[in-house]
């Protein structure tokens, strides 16, 4: 079954050949890993180690701070180093970080697995939670609090994300052709922790083989899968079709509210590497310590997909893939339209590392000098979230902060569209990322104000009322008086 | 000579009136010569753009009794635009625009705040509950009672530091939104 397209989006090239050709390869155990403490969306979570202790593999080591904020564990058996600021993949400044040295152990800690049927549906995205899952597309938001706001809507749609757009990426690609029945297996346990009355699974047309594995999958009845009917979707390959709000319109019909959550209108979505990795801790109480990455690109000698164990250094992942093979222009985190890049390769892997692209200059698109617009509305026609990016270009540059809000700044979804399209080579996205915290510090200053005018202008009301009885009062007293 | 004294004074009245009248309509000088438009109705709700764009902070730094006598005297043109440090130079910008007025930034004897606002913070061990803060502040931001320990909401303090002033045994201080949890000593910030 085809799917009606989104609005606007691009097809690119995918890029995706090059790392699908050889099977999934572990990763040998590292000799250190570095754990950032805010790897997550959300507040950072505080440690529960010191320097000095001894960690098992799997042992919770930061605790979450805060609604919405995830656990950590320890990736690897050891003792914990240091606990400092170091530079991260994922923030522009140096990050707090747990480092673990490793003693060659590979001595985990117990966590026992759970009977999914015996446990509540709140029990269990608690349970979920422990095992500090987080969405494994890129945006790292905490699953467990997604699920009970989930659980808050009426009738539950749970959409499974495997349409992985953007180009290089292939990580979730692999994780249907190889793990099919683990994905199943996740899926019905996120369906009982919503209470999910539907199931759909997400899938591009341009992986013919994993819409052919996890269709087999689901043929082959496996005993504890109880999902009344995940449908298997097959959408066209436009990115970025496996965006949130994207999705959910491609499945539902539905379009996400502005400024609200797909869980507004019924839907919930994940990824579907969150899945399998939800049903490997319920199954086998093994929490998020490992995720599986692309390493691809032509700068690197055997581009595939590798599972990683968090922490490890993207050195050591890339010398595991062959090591680089010339002189390379660019290391990107994430695909070439959304990833983010790397000053150097001694960073570790964090749980939104999807995708190293070790890129050599022929990999990059050339990109010219800033020419003014010339309102060709390119641009307009590109977004999938339907705003106006000329528009707003205009408004960022003069920061004009009512009418970014006005036309809709944050609901841009970052995806790089605009840009890619734009004649005159403008880095709108640039632009629009830069614009975002103003604008959100403007909102809170108009709330924060209007908040105050209302208690002032209730204390002026109150202070005349008590003036005018007291002067009544008063009148009072003296015609008694007199 | 009665008549004529009668006919005369009845023609100052008419004239005088006359004058009244059109005084209500046309425009006048205000006394930073600009020229402004006596009209009730047009008053309010310029009253209420102006106030649109005050940061309702009610800090009085202005010398008018908060955002709104502040957007009032400006409508009437009894206040100049640059009379606002917490709005800053971006509100007097925006103000100078929407009254038509050229441009300038805030004038500096009215006070300097900083770029990252603080919040008033009581040292509850210190407080001896005498009520003058709560009186002072503009926003019903401090709750307390006669003789009893008074606080700061934090989440409604505009940072207006009028409390700061009226405590007898100076336990009220600015500090930074994120630092009222933590104990007097170590990184208190005083007020500016």
């Amino acid at each position: 079954m085809t799917a009606p397209a989104m609005h606007g989006g691009l097809r690119l090239a995918g890029n995706k050949k090059r790392s699908t050709q050889s099977a999934l390869r572990i990763a040998a155990a590292p000799s250190q890993v570095v754990l950032p403490l805010d790897q997550h969306a959300g507040t950072a979570a505080t440690p529960l180690v010191q320097v000095g202790e001894r960690v098992l593999r799997g042992q919770p080591i930061a605790q979450p701070q805060g609604e919405i904020s995830a656990w950590l564990h320890a990736s690897i058996a050891g003792h914990v180093s240091a606990i400092e600021l170091r530079p991260t993949p994922h923030r522009q400044q140096p990050a707090p970080c747990i480092v673990i040295d490793s003693d060659g152990s590979e001595e985990s800690a117990a966590h026992e697995p759970v009977d999914v049927d015996r446990l509540d549906a709140v029990a269990l995205c608690e349970h979920i939670a422990a095992g500090g899952m987080v969405g494994l597309g890129g945006a790292v938001f905490p699953t467990a609090p997604k699920l009970l706001l989930g659980r808050q809507a009426d009738e539950v749609h749970l959409i499974l994300n495997g349409a992985e757009c953007e180009p290089w990426i292939s990580c979730d690609d692999m994780l249907m052709r190889e793990r099919a029945a683990d994905i199943l297996r996740g899926a019905s346990i996120l369906c009982r922790a919503l209470s999910a009355a539907r199931c759909s699974l997400v899938i591009e047309d341009d992986k013919p083989e994993a819409i052919l594995a996890m269709q087999a999958a689901q043929s082959a009845a496996h005993p504890n899968i109880h999902v009344p009917n995940i449908d298997v979707r097959v959408v066209p390959t436009i990115y970025p079709a496996g965006g949130e709000n994207q999705l959910v319109t491609t499945v539902t019909g539905l379009e996400v509210p502005s400024g609200g959550l797909p869980s507004d209108i019924g839907a919930i979505c994940h990824n579907v590497g969150t899945a399998a990795a939800v049903a490997r801790w319920i199954d086998h109480g093994e929490p998020l310590i490992r995720r599986i990455v692309t390493v691809t690109g032509s700068g690197v000698a055997e581009a595939s997909n590798i599972e990683v164990v968090l922490g490890t250094s993207i050195a050591d992942v890339i010398a595991q893939c062959g090591g680089y093979s010339g002189r390379v222009a660019r290391l990107l985190m994430g695909g070439s339209m959304m990833g983010r890049a790397l000053a150097s390769d001694a960073l570790p892997v964090v749980k939104a590392s999807n995708c190293l692209v070790v890129a050599l200059p022929t990999d990059l698109q050339p990109r010219g000098t800033e020419m003014p617009c010339i309102r060709c509305g390119n641009c307009s026609e590109a977004c999938p979230a339907m705003l106006l990016p000329q528009q707003l270009h205009w408004f960022a540059r003069a920061q004009d902060l009512p009418a970014l809000d006005l036309h809709g700044l944050l609901d841009c979804i970052e995806c790089g569209c605009c840009d890619h399209v734009c004649p005159s080579q403008i880095p709108l996205t640039q632009q629009f990322r830069d614009a975002k915290p103003a604008l959100t510090a403007h909102r809170s200053a108009q709330a924060a104000a209007t908040l105050a005018r209302t208690r002032f202008e209730a204390r002026d009301a109150r202070l005349a009322r008590l003036e005018s009885e007291r002067q009544a009062k008063l009148a009072e007293r003296r015609k008694s008086v007199g | 000579m009665l008549v004529a004294l009668l006919v005369m004074a009845a023609a100052t009245l008419l004239l005088a009136t006359a004058l009244t009248l059109s005084r209500d309509r046309t425009q006048r000088n205000d006394k930073h010569g600009n020229d402004i438009i006596e009209n009730r109705y047009q008053d309010k709700a310029l009253i209420e753009q102006i106030n649109q764009l005050l940061p309702q902070t009610q800090c009085r730094r202005c010398t008018f009794a908060g955002c709104k006598p502040y957007a009032t005297a400006l409508a009437r043109g009894e206040a100049d635009i640059n009379q606002c440090p917490p709005g800053g130079d971006h509100t007097a910008w925006r103000l100078a625009q929407l009254l038509g007025k050229a441009p300038k930034p805030v004038d500096r004897q009215f006070g300097i705040v900083r770029a990252t606002p603080l919040v008033a913070w009581i040292d509850e061990p210190a407080c001896i509950g005498c009520t003058k803060c709560i009186l002072a502040c503009p926003v019903d931001a401090i709750v307390g009672a006669s003789k009893f320990m008074h606080t700061v909401i934090t989440s409604e303090c505009t940072g207006c530091e009028l409390c700061v002033a009226p405590c007898p045994v100076d336990c009220i201080v600015m500090r930074l939104p994120d630092e009222v949890h933590l104990p007097r000593t170590g990184s208190t910030v005083h007020a500016s």
